[in-house]
């Protein structure tokens, strides 16, 4: 059980004629090593409710739980939260200041006040992960491309080693190179490092390939918690909100309605292809 | 007859150093030959640093070419006395819509334009009231620019430069910084400028569901065009667009594997309706 | 907290103090904050009291609403206050440690008060009545004669209006930088001040960084749009004097003598 949240809200204006509920009566837990897809529109609150997790934003009411330890409590040593639950934001390119991309991945290490040797070697790892090598060390960070200056971003929150990591849409703006890259290295976290990993994406196709779970935020609530297939299932509800689920889901509930006989609940290219080339040969 | 014409253009961008000498020259553009008719949507397609934004840049000479020669409607874009015509005629929408808002109010921003060609008063509320109309966005006339959506700010800066009575647009990855609705909204408006109005648009973009209603498909690589084409001579080339390290649309992608796995399909299926009428016969069929 | 500000953010509504032209509320916003300090005694408040509030009335702008503004100057407005109340010197009302509150003190912190709010108030009209665009023309077009005199009038306007434009903008991203650094385990609430100033740069390096960044895109996009500074420029809403300008003129000159005729009470 890494975090648990508890009947949370989070209210703008409080106590005043504009108050907003951003987030309202919000309850989920996540388990160390899940791999989360967090969906919703923009203004659903998932922002917000990442903010949340460690402890950037306070809930008006409710509890949130960290390893069975509640967050909200006095002597609760927040930095240290925010290290344990690293938070990657949209645009993470944008936090970066330093003069060389080394530095830059230092920061973070070393604002928990490592020896400078951990510093270094966390700094050396964390870019390892996201497969810049050591001729990038020395470069500023202002001058490389756009991809790159994001896997840099990422390796400075990695440096903390967070054992939950949250991206806000890692991949926005990144061309399909880009994004694969950057995905494919979340998932090599994931599975070789069993970070727990908490994904906002507005790609439908991306959460379907990698999340094991998903939670759908709709007008400041949680709507839908289940795998991508029990979610996508309600693929009609989801459009409702101004979500889609993936091209695929639509393609195979078609072929089902016309009376060809194939599996519900497929997500992916693979999962179809190999589904209608079963009902194919099949007759 | 061609809106936008390019000839053996080559683009360096050059980084110089202290003293002024050459320090490192990137050569962004690399002889691309390339005719635009009037009246066309195309899109361009590339992964980032294909050049396909320096292109874009040309068309209204915010760059000029380092050899070669681009024309808009037949004007030079190396002709100085002639660089406020070629904007007026070839408008460009940018990727980041807060950077392009220059108003407070979102119909003072889209009678900048107009305001800066010296139109007449009354002619600038005329443009101003038939660009917002064209783009949906009348009923958000007077709101501040910060409180809009992404999309909604996109079209207002649609409507920007549509107020400026251009025969071009070129829209230069307006929707990489939106969200799925946003995008949708942003194209759906472009579409409609290209039907009802005739005006030429090219489309800048790597979102492969993006190109799939223009009437053209440029692909870019290199510095130069690799492809070109209807979308669907494009996407039947599916191992090719991988090759350039771009995507194709998920019902593509799946008639092409059908298609290798010996089920007899068309190449270059683009929408799902499609492939559903050719895959329930061949399913039920058995062939 | 920054967000609260209302100081400059339009409030759209059609009303009679909305369509004034810019330069009237401009010069009215001087009057009123003149009068202010020419005022000496209870009349002349009295007086700046029923304009004032006839005046808001008039602009359909809802009073909560305007006074979300006050807000972020209540710090300033109680720092004032107690240096009048403290160190004015005269007839003593009470005394405590080594302070000592006088009759003259209450009297002049009771004026600074009015003083300072209505000053607020006053300006605070202004902004929420004029778009930005309309307060900058009306900012360009009274100063035209520094124009002849070869001080850039038209490009300062323009750099005020894009300033307003992207105070919101920025203001937010601090936001999200600052949270970001956070995230990374920065500090910017502890230390002594050296600390603190160092705790800065990850902030403001950002910062400068994307300002630059949002010029240049900025600068573009104008050029692409054909902006070529002031010359040969048209506008879209010119600025006319009306009717009701020269009422409103009239009533500024009125009330202008009602308040020096009061001094004198």
């Amino acid at each position: 059980m890494a975090i648990k949240v508890e009947h949370i809200d989070h209210i703008y204006g409080a106590g005043t004629a504009f108050a907003q509920y951003a987030l309202r009566d919000v309850n989920f837990t996540i388990e160390d090593g899940e791999f989360v897809g967090l969906i919703g529109h923009t203004g659903s609150g998932k922002s917000t409710l990442i903010q949340h997790l460690n402890g950037l934003l306070r809930a008006s009411n409710g509890q949130i739980y960290y390893n069975g330890e509640c967050i909200y409590t006095n002597d609760y040593d927040m930095r240290a939260l925010r290290g344990k639950v690293g938070l990657v934001f949209q645009y993470p390119e944008h936090q970066l200041f330093e003069a060389d991309v080394f530095s830059d991945v230092c920061f973070g290490p070393k604002n928990l006040g490592l020896s400078k040797e951990e510093i270094d070697a966390r700094a050396r790892e964390a870019l390892g992960q996201v497969g810049l090598d050591e001729s990038f060390y020395r470069q500023s960070p202002f001058e490389l491309s756009g991809g790159q200056k994001r896997r840099v971003a990422i390796a400075g929150v990695l440096a903390m080693h967070p054992e939950v990591l949250i991206l806000d849409e890692p991949t926005a703006g990144l061309d399909p190179k880009g994004r694969d890259e950057i995905l494919e290295e979340i998932s090599e976290l994931h599975r070789k490092k069993g970070m727990t990993i908490i994904l906002v994406s507005h790609s439908m196709e991306d959460i379907a390939r990698y999340a094991s779970r998903l939670l759908v935020m709709n007008q400041g609530e949680k709507v839908f918690d289940g795998t991508p297939k029990e979610v996508f299932r309600h693929y009609r509800e989801l459009e409702a909100m101004g979500l889609a689920a993936p091209q695929i889901t639509y393609i195979v509930h078609e072929l089902q309605e016309r009376g060809v006989g194939i599996p519900q609940d497929l997500t992916t290219v693979e999962e179809a292809r190999d589904a209608i080339l079963q009902a194919w040969k099949g007759k | 007859m061609e809106m936008i014409k390019a000839s053996k253009l080559i683009f360096d961008y050059i980084r110089r150093n202290e003293e002024d000498q050459i320090e490192e020259v990137n050569r962004a553009i690399d002889g691309l030959d390339a005719e635009i008719g009037t009246g066309d949507f195309v899109a361009v397609l590339g992964h980032n640093g294909s050049g396909k934004s320096t292109f874009a840049k040309h068309i209204n000479g915010i760059l000029l070419p380092t050899e070669g020669t681009v024309w808009i409607s037949h004007m030079d874009t190396k002709d100085v006395d002639r660089i406020w015509d070629i904007r007026k005629t070839a408008g460009m929408v940018f990727q980041n819509p807060d950077n392009q808002i220059i108003g407070n109010i979102v119909e003072e921003d889209v009678g900048f334009g107009p305001e800066n060609m010296g139109v007449p008063t009354e002619e600038i509320w005329k443009r101003v009231d038939e660009s917002l109309k064209a783009v949906g966005m009348t009923a958000y006339r007077m709101r501040s620019p910060n409180k809009l959506s992404g999309g909604q700010k996109q079209r207002v800066a649609i409507a920007g430069v549509m107020a400026m009575r251009p025969q071009c647009i070129v829209l230069d990855e307006p929707t990489a910084m939106l969200d799925p609705n946003g995008r949708k909204e942003v194209i759906r408006t472009v579409r409609e400028l290209n039907k009802r109005e005739g005006i030429t648009v090219l489309l800048i973009t790597h979102y492969m569901e993006e190109v799939v209603d223009a009437d053209r498909v440029i692909v870019m690589d290199g510095g130069k065009i690799v492809m070109d084409g209807t979308p669907r001579e494009i996407f039947a080339q599916v191992e090719r667009l991988k090759a350039y390290r771009l995507d194709v649309p998920q019902i593509t992608e799946l008639a092409y594997e059908l298609k290798k796995a010996g089920m007899d399909l068309p190449d270059g299926i683009l929408s799902r309706e499609e492939l559903i009428e050719h895959l329930v016969p061949l399913i039920s069929t058995g062939v | 907290m920054l967000r609260e500000i209302t100081l400059g953010q339009y409030y759209p509504v059609d009303s009679l103090i909305h369509r004034l032209d810019p330069r009237t509320k401009l010069f009215g916003t001087l009057v009123f904050l003149v009068s202010l300090f020419l005022s000496r005694n209870i009349w002349g408040y009295l007086l700046a009291t029923a304009v004032l509030t006839a005046v808001i009335r008039m602009s359909q702008v809802p009073f909560s609403y305007m006074i979300k503004g006050l807000k972020a100057v209540v710090i300033l407005l109680l720092i004032s206050v107690s240096f009048n109340l403290f160190l004015t010197s005269g007839e003593v009302l009470a005394r405590f440690w080594i302070f000592s509150v006088t009759r003259e003190g209450v009297r002049m912190a009771g004026f600074m008060a009015v003083r300072l709010i209505y000053l607020i108030l006053g300006s605070t009209i202004m902004t929420l009545t004029t778009t930005p665009n309309a307060l900058t023309d009306g900012l360009e077009k009274s100063l035209g004669l520094l124009h002849k005199i070869g001080v850039p009038v038209h490009e300062i306007s323009m750099m005020m209006s894009i300033a307003l434009r992207f105070i919101p903008i920025l203001v937010e991203e601090t936001d999200k930088i600052m949270k970001a650094q956070m995230a990374r385990g920065a500090d910017f609430e502890s230390g002594n001040l050296i600390q603190r100033v160092k705790a800065m740069v990850p902030l403001l390096v950002p910062l400068f960084i994307s300002a630059f960044r949002r010029a240049t895109d900025l600068a573009m996009a104008m050029e692409a749009r054909c902006y070529r500074g002031g010359e040969g420029r048209t506008k879209m809403k010119p600025l006319h004097y009306s009717g009701r300008d020269h009422v409103a003129y009239g009533l500024m000159l009125t009330y202008l003598s009602g308040i020096v005729i009061l001094r004198y009470l």
